[in-house]
């Protein structure tokens, strides 16, 4: 079987879709950093979490430390029951303190830990007992309306 | 007025049965292919020759119309992002609109027009000029010997051409939107990689694209096949195979991506 000029282009082809499937999924999917590596779960209860969804980033000073594996609804307390998993190589005090944030005004919400002072870690099946909920903004409006109501009444 | 509406209800018949046996046809062509693949092992040369005829030649139009479709989401998208202060998230608009649904898509509908319209053609005058006969007549089978390795040709090239497709409408939407209009090149990428995910969007989209290229090529062969052996025979046979192609493709994608996401 002799070579062909037509395997060269044949063969420049199938490396031109190997390299744009490369492309699509390290520059643009971004594989290196998504999955990395081993992770370890800890668990937070919530009472609204707002428009968190499973996927959303786990952030410590800003930086993605773990994601939000599933997100259930406790039926004893009827709060939120979230799973973060977190990378292995982030350890957090128990007294660390998790928050639902808001990246920008429009933005996707995420979970920031903040670090505390106690030195005993959450390891696996943890739960972090500082929490505080997501903001509504229905809510916060309808607090801003009654304070406003009730304004006048101070002022006399 | 009886025998006209009569006359109607004949022609609607005859076309309903038609059109149920030509699905028949369609299907026992495809089963047919799929079991006289095995001399391609013997004689991949076939298999690169149609590949170069049906993928490499397509690579020229699949690399411009991919980089125009992204430059002008960007320039589309940012229009009305910025109206909601999100410009930044211009990256992960073409990105996933691509990944998702116009990359496969119009490179399917591309690779319709330019490849499976030209096997057709092929496919059709081989018919005309008997050459296919020849072929039975020399024990030669011509569904393994043409129609096969086109058909697996037009099923590997058309996931290429999609990936390369999406890969150029991201740089035209990069170019659009991070070097004309001025963005952050950072949050470009890094918005588009927070929100693309490896499985759900570009692994899905080159899944719709295998399907799409099995859904085209089989309609090019088939058509082709199918043709009357006649010079209007093969013209209609090759507009029907860009009609039939338009139309599968975008009901298959309704479908797929009802299933997938």
């Amino acid at each position: 079987m002799k070579r062909l000029t037509i395997d060269l282009w044949v063969g420049i082809f199938v490396a031109i879709g190997l390299l744009s499937v490369a492309f699509l999924s390290l520059k643009v999917a971004n594989l290196t950093s998504a999955s990395g590596g081993e992770t370890y779960n800890v668990y937070a209860d919530f009472d609204n979490i707002g428009g968190l969804k499973v996927k959303a980033p786990v952030k410590s000073s800003g930086v993605v430390v773990g994601r939000v594996s599933s997100i259930e609804l406790n039926k004893q307390t009827y709060q939120a029951h979230v799973t973060l998993a977190i990378n292995t190589q982030y350890q957090f005090s128990s007294d660390a303190s998790v928050e639902i944030l808001t990246a920008g005004l429009l933005g996707e919400q995420y979970i920031g830990v903040t670090q505390g002072g106690d030195e005993t870690v959450l390891k696996e099946g943890g739960r972090f007992t500082l929490v505080s909920s997501a903001l509504v903004l229905e809510q916060l409006i309808g607090k801003f309306m009654t304070s406003m109501a009730e304004k006048p009444a101070d002022s006399k | 007025m009886v025998e006209n509406i009569a006359n109607v209800l004949r022609g609607l018949g005859a076309w309903t049965i038609n059109a149920l046996w030509k699905l028949g046809f369609a299907s026992r062509f495809l089963m047919a292919i799929v079991l006289q693949s095995g001399q391609l092992f013997l004689r991949p040369q076939l298999l690169i020759r149609e590949i170069f005829f049906s993928g490499v030649l397509s690579l020229i139009i699949i690399i411009v119309s991919g980089i125009f479709v992204g430059m002008v989401l960007a320039l589309q998208g940012y229009n009305t992002l910025v109206r909601f202060g999100s410009a930044d998230a211009l990256g992960t608009l073409v990105a996933l609109s691509l990944l998702r649904e116009l990359g496969p898509v119009l490179a399917a509908l591309l690779f319709a027009s330019r490849s499976g319209s030209a096997m057709t053609a092929e496919i059709g005058l081989m018919k005309a000029t008997e050459q296919l006969d020849a072929m039975a007549v020399m024990g030669v089978n011509p569904i393994a010997r043409v129609i096969a390795p086109r058909f697996w040709a037009g099923v590997l090239s058309l996931p290429v051409l999609t990936a390369l497709f999406n890969v150029m409408g991201i740089i035209g939407g990069y170019y659009v939107g991070v070097v004309m209009i001025g963005l952050d090149e950072g949050s470009y990428w890094a918005q588009m990689q927070n929100a693309v995910d490896i499985y759900d969007d570009v692994a899905n989209g080159l899944i719709k694209s295998v399907f799409f290229g099995i859904a085209v090529t089989l309609i090019a062969v088939f058509e082709g096949y199918d043709s009357e052996a006649t010079a209007a025979g093969v013209s209609s046979a090759t507009t029907r195979t860009v009609v039939t192609s338009a139309l599968v493709i975008l009901a298959m994608d309704f479908v797929l991506t009802a299933f997938m996401f």
